[in-house]
C-alpha cells in the first residue's frame, strides 16, 4: 500500500508549512495579496502572512505560514543508496589488516574552489563533530592536497602515489561548474587510461550519491558525511576489489 | 568594565618578539621586488588598458623586462629612460616596450640618476592622486555622522558587479556600515588583474578598478539617500596584492582585507613573494589611510579554535609589527579574529568572550575585526541565526570594532537580500539591547574568563618566541599558523620574485617610505 507523506504541523495531515521569502514590492495591502496569492501559488491552503517588512529600497521580506494542499508516495521514490553500512573503527582497521597494505586515498578541492572544509573534515587527524578523519586510522595512508587543485595534478598526484582512492570535494559553486569540474575528471582519467585504477568519490554540500553515480564516481557524500562513513565505503571496496572482484558494475 | 587581567611585560615581550621576525623578513624585502610590485610601480605612473586577448599593458611590460633579466633595475628605470629619450608618457613608453620593441640594453644610456630626474614630474603627480583620493574621501565622510561600533560589515556575491551594486545600496538601507565585494574564488591566483566592468564570477565578482568604481558609486549614493556613510572594502590579497592596493587607492576605497601570511598558508602563494608585495601594498594603504583587516580568523576554520587560538593572536602580533615596518598607524590596523569554536562545547562562549576581550584590550587603538562563526555552520537556518546572535552578543559585549555579520545561509548560498537584511536586524537588535553590558560586569577573579585569558597570551608568547628562534620562513615550514605547512620556495608565483639591483631604481617607493 501507498506511504503517502504530508508535512507535519501539530496534526496528523495539516500539511503545516512556512515559506519566507522576498518580493519586489513595497508594503501595503497590495503587497499582502501579493504575498497571499504566491503562497497559494505554491500550492498553500489559507496562508497567513505573518510578516511583512521592507527590506531595501524597492523590496519586502515575508513570512507565510500555510495548509500544503501536496503529499508524496514514498513508494514511487527510486534513489542510489550508498552501499556502505556504517561499520566501526575497529572493523574498519580489521579490514585493512586482512589487505596487508595500507589504503592509499588522495583528496582535495579541485578547480577554482577554495574552501577546504569538507575535505579537511574527512581526511585530516582533527576530523569534525567529534571523530577523527582517515589520517588517524592505521590503515590508511591519506593525502590531503588541499585548495585550488587542477585535475591534471590530482591525475598526476594519484599515479605517483598509487592511489587506490581519489576523493573530490567540490564547496563553492555557482552555475553548475562543480558538476562540469567533476566530470571532467573522470573525463581526463578515461583518456589517460587510468580511469579503473582509483575508486573515485566525490563530496561536497551540492553533492548526493545519486548525483555522483550519474557523474561517472562510484559514490557520493553529502552534508552531514563522517569521515567513518567514507572510510567504511573506501575499505570495503578496496577489499571487494583485492579480492579479485570487478570494478563496480554500476558504472 | 568587564576587563580581563593583562601581564604587560608579557604583552611587551611579544611586541619584541615580533619585532625582531619582522625586522629578519624585512632585510629580505628591502633587497628584492616582485613582477607583480613592479606592474603596481607602472600603474602608478599611468600605464593603462590591456590588448585584445585581454593581458594587461602594466603585465606585457614587466614580462618583457623579467624575461630579459632585468626586473632587478626596476620598471621606472626603462620608463625613465623612454621619457629621458623623449617619449612623451609613460603610457607611450609603457606600449613602446611591450609592444614596440624597444631596447632593453641597460649597458650606456643615461644614468639611474637622470631617469629618476625624467620622472620626476610623473612622480608627484602619481602620489598626488592617491592624495587627493584620499581627501575626497575624507571630505565626503566628514559630511555623515560618525557610525556607532561595532561597525556593521556585510559581504556582496553576486558575481555580477550591477547587481553588487543594488545589493550594496540594499545593505546600507538596511543598515551596514560597511560593505565588501567578495571576490570571485581563483582571483588571488591570478597573476593580473581583469580589465573593466565584470558581470560573470564563481562565488563572487573579480576586483577591477572598473568594478570598484562602479561600487564606489552606488554607495556614495546610497551614504546620500540614507544619510550615513557607506565604506567600501574589497581584497589586497593574492598574487597582485600591491596592484589592487593602488586601485584602491585611486578609488577612495576604505578598507582593504590585507594580511602579511594569508596567501601563503591558505593560497599557497609564495612566501617570499607575498612578504615583498604585502609590504609595498601596505605602503600604499599606509598613505591612503586605508583600513587593512588581516585574515587571522582562517586560522581558526583550519585548526582547531580551542586548541590554536594563541596562534591567532601570535599572528596579530606578526601582522602589527609587519604593518608598523610599512609606515601605518595603529588605527589602521583592523587586526582579525574569530567566533569559530565548537558551539557545542560547554562554556564555548565564554572561552570566545575571553579572547575578544584579550585582543581587545592588547591592541586598544586598533579597529579591531571580529569575525563571525562558519565553520559549525549548517543548512539549519533556524539554529544558525542563534549563533550568529550569540555572537553578535560577544561583539557588543567585549567592543568589538568592525564585526562581519553572520549569515543564516552561511552554509548554504552566497547571501541573499533577505538574509542580510534578517542579520542586519539582528545585529541591531542585539547590539541595542546589550550595548553597555560589557560596562557593567567584572569577570570573577580566577575564573574561565580570566584563566583563559592568561592561558592564551602564555602560549602566544612561547610561540613568537619559538618563530623568532626559527625564523618565520622555518616556523610556516613546520606548521606554526593554522596547521598549513609551507616551503620558503614552494608555492605560485616564486619566478616573479628578482634580487634588487644596486642601480635599483623605484622613485613611487622612496616617496611612500618618506626617505625611510
Amino acid at each position: 500500500m501507498a506511504k503517502w507523506l504530508r508535512a507535519y504541523g501539530d496534526r496528523e495531515g495539516d500539511g503545516m508549512v512556512q515559506m519566507t521569502f522576498t518580493l519586489a514590492i513595497l508594503p501595503g495591502d497590495r503587497a499582502r495579496e501579493a504575498a497571499k496569492r504566491f503562497a497559494e501559488a505554491h500550492g498553500l491552503k489559507d496562508p497567513l502572512v505573518t510578516t511583512m517588512e521592507q527590506c531595501s529600497q524597492q523590496h519586502t521580506y515575508f513570512v507565510a505560514y500555510g495548509h500544503s494542499a501536496h503529499q508524496i508516495d514514498v513508494d514511487t521514490i527510486d534513489i542510489a543508496e550508498l552501499a556502505a553500512k556504517p561499520l566501526s573503527r575497529e572493523q574498519i582497521e580489521a579490514m585493512g589488516k586482512e589487505l596487508g597494505r595500507k589504503i592509499v586515498v588522495v583528496g582535495a578541492c579541485t578547480g577554482s574552489d577554495a574552501h577546504t572544509v569538507g575535505i579537511d573534515a574527512i581526511l585530516n587527524y582533527k576530523g569534525f563533530a567529534g571523530e577523527k578523519g582517515l589520517e588517524s586510522y592505521k590503515c590508511f595512508d591519506a593525502h590531503n592536497l588541499g585548495a585550488q587543485v587542477e585535475n591534471v595534478e590530482l591525475a598526476e598526484r594519484a599515479k605517483a602515489l598509487g592511489a587506490d582512492a581519489i576523493l573530490v570535494s567540490q564547496v563553492i559553486t555557482q552555475r553548475n561548474c562543480h558538476k562540469e569540474n567533476a566530470a571532467a575528471l573522470i573525463d581526463l582519467l578515461k583518456k589517460q587510461g587510468v580511469r579503473d585504477k582509483f575508486l573515485l568519490l566525490l563530496g561536497g554540500p551540492r553533492i548526493d550519491n545519486k548525483l555522483a553515480l550519474e557523474l561517472g564516481y562510484e559514490g557520493g557524500f553529502g552534508p552531514g558525511t563522517k569521515p567513518s562513513m567514507v572510510a567504511a565505503f573506501v575499505a570495503e571496496e578496496v577489499i571487494r576489489r583485492a579480492r579479485g572482484k570487478q570494478v563496480d558494475p554500476r558504472r | 568594565m568587564a576587563k580581563v587581567p593583562l601581564d604587560h611585560a608579557t604583552v611587551d615581550a611579544c611586541r619584541a618578539a615580533a619585532a625582531a621576525i619582522a625586522d629578519d623578513v624585512q632585510r629580505f624585502i628591502d633587497r628584492h621586488t616582485t613582477v607583480g610590485l613592479e606592474r603596481t610601480v607602472a600603474r602608478a605612473y599611468g600605464v593603462t588598458g590591456a590588448d585584445p586577448e585581454g593581458t594587461p599593458l602594466a603585465n606585457a611590460l614587466v614580462d618583457r623586462i623579467h624575461k630579459a633579466g632585468h626586473t632587478g633595475r626596476g620598471v621606472a628605470y626603462f620608463l625613465g629612460r623612454a621619457l629621458y629619450e623623449g617619449a612623451s608618457s609613460a603610457q607611450e613608453a609603457a606600449e613602446q616596450i611591450a609592444y614596440g620593441g624597444a631596447s632593453l640594453d641597460v649597458e650606456g644610456g643615461p644614468t639611474t640618476n637622470e631617469c629618476r630626474g625624467a620622472l620626476e614630474l610623473e612622480t608627484q603627480k602619481a602620489i598626488a592622486r592617491i592624495d587627493e583620493a584620499r581627501h575626497a574621501r575624507e571630505r565626503f565622510k566628514s559630511r555623515f555622522p560618525e557610525a556607532e561600533l561595532p561597525l556593521k560589515y556585510v559581504i556582496v556575491a553576486t558575481g555580477n558587479i550591477y547587481d553588487d551594486a543594488v545589493q550594496a545600496k540594499a545593505a546600507r538601507f538596511a543598515g551596514a556600515d560597511i560593505v565588501a565585494v567578495i571576490r570571485a574564488t581563483a582571483q588571488s591566483l591570478l597573476d593580473y588583474v581583469p580589465e573593466g566592468p565584470t558581470t560573470e564570477g564563481y562565488g563572487g565578482t573579480y576586483a577591477t578598478q572598473e568594478n570598484f568604481r562602479i561600487i564606489r558609486k552606488a554607495a556614495d549614493e546610497a551614504s546620500e539617500e540614507t544619510g550615513k556613510y557607506l565604506a567600501q572594502t574589497n581584497y589586497s590579497s593574492g598574487l597582485c596584492m600591491s596592484e589592487i592596493a593602488w586601485m584602491a587607492a585611486v578609488e577612495r576605497l576604505d578598507m582593504l582585507l590585507n594580511d602579511a601570511m594569508y596567501g601563503i598558508l591558505f593560497r599557497d602563494i609564495n612566501m617570499e613573494r607575498t612578504f615583498v608585495d604585502q609590504y609595498f601594498s601596505r605602503r600604499i594603504v599606509a598613505r591612503s589611510g586605508i583600513v587593512i583587516n588581516t585574515g587571522e580568523d582562517n586560522y581558526l576554520t583550519t585548526a582547531d579554535a580551542v586548541e590554536k587560538a594563541h596562534t591567532v593572536l601570535a599572528s596579530q602580533f606578526i601582522n602589527e609589527a609587519f604593518a608598523r615596518r610599512a609606515g601605518l598607524s595603529d588605527e589602521q590596523m583592523g587586526l582579525g579574529h574569530a567566533f569559530e569554536i565548537d558551539p557545542w562545547l560547554e562554556d564555548s562562549f565564554l572561552f570566545e568572550v575571553a579572547q575578544a576581550q584579550l585582543i581587545r584590550q592588547i591592541f586598544d587603538k586598533h579597529p579591531i575585526k571580529w569575525m563571525p562563526p562558519t565553520k559549525f555552520k549548517t543548512g539549519d537556518v533556524f539554529h544558525s541565526h542563534v549563533h550568529d546572535a550569540m555572537f553578535n552578543l560577544a561583539g557588543i559585549m567585549t567592543h568589538q570594532s568592525i564585526e562581519l555579520l553572520g549569515m543564516f545561509s552561511e552554509a548554504i548560498h552566497t547571501p541573499l537580500l533577505m538574509d542580510r537584511f534578517l542579520a542586519l536586524k539582528s545585529a541591531k537588535y542585539v547590539f541595542g539591547t546589550a550595548r553597555h553590558l560589557g560596562d557593567e560586569i567584572q569577570w570573577k577573579p580566577g575564573g574561565i574568563v580570566e584563566r583563559r585569558a592568561k592561558e592564551v597570551l602564555h602560549l602566544a608568547h612561547e610561540l613568537l618566541v619559538q618563530v623568532k628562534g626559527d625564523g618565520i620562513w622555518d616556523a610556516i615550514g613546520r606548521g606554526a599558523f593554522g596547521d598549513v605547512k609551507r616551503k620558503r620556495t614552494g608555492g605560485k608565483g616564486h619566478a616573479g620574485v628578482a634580487a634588487r639591483d644596486p642601480e635599483y631604481l623605484n622613485p613611487i617607493l622612496d616617496e611612500l617610505e618618506g626617505g625611510r
